[in-house]
């Protein structure tokens, strides 16, 4: 997909909560010797994916340089909203002084609900209706104790702010394309606390068969090869999967590695990609060409392929995503289940 | 009776076939073994199927399977005998053709084990056992097979013995393509591997995989694969019942009565498929099939006696553990495997100058198992 006018990202921030659990913590607790990431981040009891989504909107306001009551659209694409009834957009929107002049909305769809919201201000961006529209991939995900999903079910989000393509935005969209069907490899049903999953069923018919469906249609689709990109960022549940669909597809250890976060933060969600795609942006040069295909359970991916541009040098400052990675203070699992509210007085 | 033999073989290969349902999968194999056999004239059908009713929730299995390959008007019939179903619906054709009531019979196993959860399979393998005395506990078919493990690592062998049972099978499955998992593994990633239950390591089971397997069976005629003997035998289903846990009775009893059908010594077979959906399963299955001296089964395949070229060609596209274990149509892999070898047509998988193959397929922890032998008519 293009648009009719070429659209690029005029800011973007990326935020980590502070607190780790190790996977060889879980495993003390429960048993096992599983380590599909390192460690995860913890959601501190005062926060939740819209202050997360705050503090990633604020840096992305902050490094654009744009007045945020120019900004026309606020997206948020959750999982894990704060509220079933009542939009987190317009928490946000409100917080960055966006509002009222602002259309906002959540975006559900699993962990593409981010690189959905993206889809959409790209869209509104390049149709002309919009000047400045942000979208937020963030989560504050959740995993039964014991299942496979604790182990990775973090927390995280980044924020992308799209202009019309020019000298001062930091990237620009050559083209995207979404692959999309009804497969339900992972769902939480109203009123449930944790999600379920189709164990199995979630790697060859799901995550890899959309992730390559994606992927080998925006290739098809501008003519591209693997060895046309300097990085490749695939949503990252566990540190396996990335790497083996990236390699798949042609890509190389040098392409996926700097985007490739999971293993020291876990699966922040709906903001794995973008928060992948925010740490290879927070390294990249002038010239540089990034491809980006994210997942959602249920299912679907969104690629996207990105050059940036020289506005990148000067409009990356304040902290990077690594450092929000580096700082870091690691809690035990009863402090990990009263954070998450698992346990209460 | 009349001789049967086999005139047509179809096979898929074993993986998870997110795309195809059961019927899909059954006509897959069907249809091929139909055309290798020259014939769609069938007049009988045998499905054999372990776990339907539980993964897919499906019954009247015969009569969906026929419909399947757009055979109404077709007698058909499901055959389950636990893990030992395919055997025991290969040994039941045969009768079928042999006793003249039919001529030209399908015997075609499937199984879709994809479709559930892990702890469906789990309890879908401990459904062999008996519900009343043993399942009930809460014991998992591993947790059995570790029983037997654990005593004959005390008799008789080291763990990396055993283990090598799996590895030998992985060994001869490589290049084989409708083996699922088709690659070497190392008697040290066996012996790493997280413990399923103590003593069996992970590496030491079978895995999880949906597949078909098909077989036309015709009366005999000068030339081709014979079926030279097919028996089934039962044994108390509960462990403490039997006198001798190491000596699995339905296996020794099904495998004596096969041999003198067939009119052939142990010592006659020159390759042979056995039931190593655990490793240690494998190996009692060969010494009580009389194939190798009690106690010395372990150490014979960890010698390289059960590879390919060695003195008794064992499990040679991968057996259970890395062909794939797809339950109900376990039993009918393994006859299409003796088959190929008799015909001269199993590829770099060949035993030379292959001339009986026996097929040994067990269901609970030997409380039902299926011995087929065939033999290379014109020998």
């Amino acid at each position: 997909m293009k648009t009719d006018r070429q659209v690029g990202v005029v800011g973007y921030g990326a935020y980590v909560p502070i607190y780790r659990l190790e996977a060889s913590e879980v495993n003390r607790v429960w048993g096992g010797d599983g380590a599909p990431v390192e460690e995860k981040s913890v959601v501190a009891p005062d926060e939740d994916t819209v202050t997360i989504s705050v503090e990633a909107a604020k840096q992305a306001v902050r490094r654009s340089g744009v007045d945020p009551s120019e900004i026309g659209a606020v997206y948020v694409g959750t999982e894990s909203k704060p509220y079933a009834v009542k939009p987190s957009g317009t928490i946000v929107a409100e917080a960055i002084g966006a509002t009222p002049s602002v259309s906002t909305a959540d975006y559900e769809f699993a962990c593409k609900a981010g690189t959905e919201a993206m889809q959409n201000c790209i869209g509104l961006v390049g149709s002309g209706m919009q000047r400045y529209a942000m979208a937020i991939g963030a989560d504050t995900a959740q995993g039964r104790p014991a299942d496979a999903l604790e182990y990775t079910a973090a927390c995280g989000g980044a924020a992308f702010i799209f202009a019309e393509r020019s000298a001062d935005t930091v990237a620009y969209l050559e083209a995207s394309y979404s692959y999309v069907t009804d497969t339900p490899d992972f769902w939480r049903r109203a009123k449930e606390m944790y999600p379920r999953h189709g164990s199995r069923f979630t790697g060859e018919p799901a995550y890899y068969k959309h992730i390559q469906g994606a992927a080998k249609g925006l290739l098809a689709e501008t003519g591209y090869e693997p060895e046309d990109f300097n990085y490749a960022v695939f949503h990252q549940p566990n540190t396996k999967f990335p790497i083996r669909v990236g390699r798949g597809l042609g890509f190389t250890m040098d392409q996926i590695d700097p985007g490739l976060v999971a293993p020291k933060i876990g699966n922040t969600y709906a903001g794995s990609t973008p928060v992948g795609l925010a740490a290879t942006l927070d390294i990249a040069e002038p010239g540089d060409r990034i491809f980006a295909v994210s997942y959602g359970s249920g299912s679907g991916s969104d690629a996207f392929i990105f050059t940036v541009q020289e506005a990148i040098t000067w409009k990356r400052g304040g902290p990077k995503l690594a450092s929000f990675i580096d700082r870091k203070k690691y809690v035990d699992y009863a402090t990990y289940l009263r954070f998450r509210g698992q346990i209460v007085q | 009776m009349r001789k049967v033999a086999v005139a047509g073989v179809g096979l898929v290969k074993v993986s998870e076939h997110w795309g195809k349902a059961l019927g899909a999968l059954f006509a897959d194999a069907a249809l091929q073994a139909m055309k290798d056999a020259g014939t769609d004239d069938v007049d009988g059908l045998y499905v054999s199927n372990m776990s339907g009713a539980l993964m897919q929730e499906q019954l009247n299995m015969g009569a969906h399977m026929a419909d399947a390959i757009a055979k109404p008007g077709l007698s058909a019939v499901r055959v389950e005998a636990g893990s030992a179903s395919g055997g025991v619906a290969f040994h039941e054709a045969v009768k079928a053709v042999a006793s003249g009531y039919s001529d030209c019979v399908l015997v075609a196993g499937v199984e879709k084990m994809s479709d559930v959860l892990p702890d469906v399979v789990t309890k879908s393998l401990v459904m062999e056992e008996e519900q009343e005395y043993s399942a009930y506990t809460g014991v998992t078919k591993a947790g059995l097979s570790a029983m037997l493990h654990r005593l004959y690592l005390d008799l008789y062998a080291e763990p990396s013995d055993v283990g090598m049972m799996a590895v030998q099978s992985h060994d001869n499955a490589v290049g084989c393509r409708h083996a699922q998992y088709p690659f070497r593994m190392s008697i040290e990633r066996a012996m790493d591997s997280p413990m399923e239950a103590d003593p069996i390591h992970m590496m030491e089971c079978a895995g999880v995989g949906d597949g078909a397997a098909a077989i036309v069976l015709v009366p005999a005629d000068t030339d081709g694969v014979e079926v030279a003997g097919t028996t089934v035998a039962t044994d108390y289903c509960s462990l403490p019942m039997r006198e001798d846990p190491l000596t699995l009775g339905a296996v020794k009893t099904a495998a004596e009565k096969a041999y003198k059908m067939a009119a052939v010594k142990p010592g006659d077979i020159d390759l042979v498929e056995v039931q190593d959906d655990f490793t240690i399963n494998g190996v009692l299955s060969l010494e009580s099939l009389g194939l190798v001296e009690r106690g010395k089964a372990a150490k014979l395949v960890a010698e390289g006696g059960a590879a390919r070229d060695g003195e008794l060609p064992t499990n040679t596209f991968g057996g259970l553990k890395a062909r794939g274990n797809p339950l109900g149509a376990t039993g009918i892999y393994q006859v299409v495997e003796v088959a190929l070898q008799l015909r001269g047509a199993a590829g770099d998988h060949q035993v030379e100058d292959a001339g009986v193959g026996l097929a040994q397929n067990m269901g609970g922890l030997g409380s039902t198992c299926a011995v087929t032998i065939l033999r290379r008519l014109g020998r």
